[in-house]
C-alpha cells in the first residue's frame, strides 16, 4: 500500500469505527501484553531478545506457550510445533477472513493475516456479518488492528523494560481474561450460541490435559457440532409449527 | 552474537513466520476453496468456541485441575463482571468491575 492509500484508509469513517470498537477490549489486551512482556524477561530472556520477540512474533498465546520451552532449551521443532498448534484457531479464522479479503493482492492478504488477532476477528465479524467483500471493511480492519497493535506492543515493551518492578503474583493477566469474557458475552444471543459456549467450555476443560493446547481445537469441533445440531433441531421444530420458532435475531 | 543468541533469533524468526502462515492460511491460495455448506455455517461458532476454550480453564482451573473451593477470587469477579456486562453492555466496564472485585480478594485475602 502506498502512503496515499494509507492516508485515504485512515480518513475513512470505518477506520474510526474500528478504532472505537477496540478501545474497550484494548485495556484487557494491554494487561495481557504487559504480563507477556514480564514473563519473557523473568524466564531469563535478555531484554533485546524479548523486544525482538514481542515486535516480530506478535502472538500472545503462542508466546506464553513457548517461553518456558525456550527457557528450558527445548529442541526448536518442539518450540515451533507448539506455536503452530496454539495458532491453529487462526487457521480456522483465516477461512472466514478469506471471504472478505480474497480480492486483495497476496501481499495485503498476508499483512492483514499478520495483524489479525482474536479480538479484531470477533469485532469485525460482528460489524460485517454478511460473508462477502463490502465497502469500509479494509479501513475498519486497519482501525481495529492499529489499536490492537499499540494496545499490545506498548504494555508488552513496558513489561519487558520494567519486568522486575511488576509483580506477576497480583494476577494482572486476569484483566485479559475479563476482556475476552466481555467479548464472548457479546456473541451470545440465542439458544444455539449459549449451548455452543457451554459445550466448548466443558470440552476445553475435559481435554485440558492434551499437549500443545489442542484442547482449544477439541472445543471448537465440539461447539461447531453442537451449534449445527441445535440449528437442525430448531429448524425441524419451526417446520412442524411455523411461526413458533424462538425468533433468533 | 553468541551461539545461544543466534539460536534464539532463529527460533523467533520462524515463530514470526508461523504467525503469518497460521493467520493468513486460507487467504494464501488464489483459487476458490470448495467448502461444504454445513461447514461454512458451522464455522460461525468457531470464534466463540475459541474464546471460551481460552478463558474457561483460566477461570475454572488451577494448575491443570478443576478448582475445588469457592474461595477463589476469580469466581466472584467473573460473576460481577458478567452481571455488569448484561446491565450496561460495555467491555471496558466489564474489565474494571471484574478487576475491582478480583484484586482486593486476590492480593488482600490471598483467594
Amino acid at each position: 500500500m502506498s502512503w496515499l492509500a494509507v492516508g485515504a484508509a485512515v480518513r475513512h469513517p470505518s477506520f474510526r469505527q474500528g478504532v472505537n470498537d477496540m478501545l474497550g477490549p484494548a485495556v484487557g489486551v494491554g494487561a495481557w501484553g504487559l504480563v507477556t512482556g514480564v514473563a519473557m524477561v523473568k524466564s531469563g530472556m535478555s531484554v533485546p531478545m524479548a523486544l525482538l520477540m514481542s515486535l516480530l512474533v506478535y502472538a500472545g498465546s503462542a508466546q506464553l506457550a513457548v517461553i518456558p520451552l525456550l527457557a528450558a532449551g527445548a529442541p526448536l521443532w518442539v518450540v515451533w510445533l507448539t506455536a503452530a498448534c496454539v495458532n491453529l484457531r487462526f487457521v480456522i479464522f483465516s477461512s472466514m477472513w478469506r471471504t472478505y479479503f480474497q480480492p486483495l493482492p497476496l501481499r495485503q492478504r498476508l499483512t492483514i493475516g499478520y495483524f489479525s488477532g482474536d479480538v479484531i476477528f470477533v469485532a469485525f465479524m460482528k460489524r460485517f456479518p454478511e460473508p462477502r467483500p463490502g465497502p469500509g471493511q479494509v479501513p475498519y480492519f486497519w482501525g481495529a488492528a492499529s489499536v490492537n497493535w499499540a494496545a499490545w506492543q506498548i504494555p508488552s515493551i513496558a513489561g519487558i523494560l520494567l519486568a522486575h518492578a511488576i509483580p506477576l503474583s497480583w494476577g494482572l493477566g486476569f484483566a485479559g481474561v475479563l476482556a475476552l469474557l466481555g467479548i464472548l458475552l457479546s456473541l451470545l444471543f440465542d439458544r444455539a450460541t449459549w449451548l455452543a459456549t457451554g459445550v466448548a467450555a466443558t470440552a476445553a476443560i475435559a481435554a485440558f490435559a492434551l499437549p500443545l493446547k489442542l484442547n482449544i481445537l477439541v472445543a471448537i469441533a465440539a461447539a461447531v457440532a453442537a451449534g449445527l445440531m441445535m440449528e437442525a433441531v430448531e429448524r425441524r421444530r419451526r417446520g412442524v409449527a411455523p411461526g413458533h420458532g424462538d425468533g433468533a435475531p | 552474537m553468541s551461539a545461544d543468541e543466534l539460536w534464539l533469533v532463529l527460533a523467533i524468526a520462524v515463530l514470526a513466520a508461523i504467525t503469518v502462515l497460521a493467520r493468513a492460511f486460507f487467504m494464501i491460495p488464489e483459487r476458490e476453496i470448495p467448502m461444504p455448506d454445513w461447514l461454512r455455517r458451522g464455522l460461525k461458532y468457531a470464534p466463540l468456541a475459541a474464546l471460551t476454550a481460552v478463558i474457561a480453564p483460566e477461570i475454572l482451573m488451577t494448575q491443570g485441575n478443576l478448582i475445588g473451593t469457592l474461595q477463589d477470587a476469580r469466581l466472584p469477579a467473573v460473576l460481577c463482571a458478567t452481571a455488569y456486562y448484561f446491565w450496561r453492555r460495555g467491555i471496558l466496564g466489564t474489565i474494571v468491575v471484574g478487576m475491582l472485585v478480583y484484586l482486593p480478594l486476590h492480593v488482600g485475602l490471598g483467594w
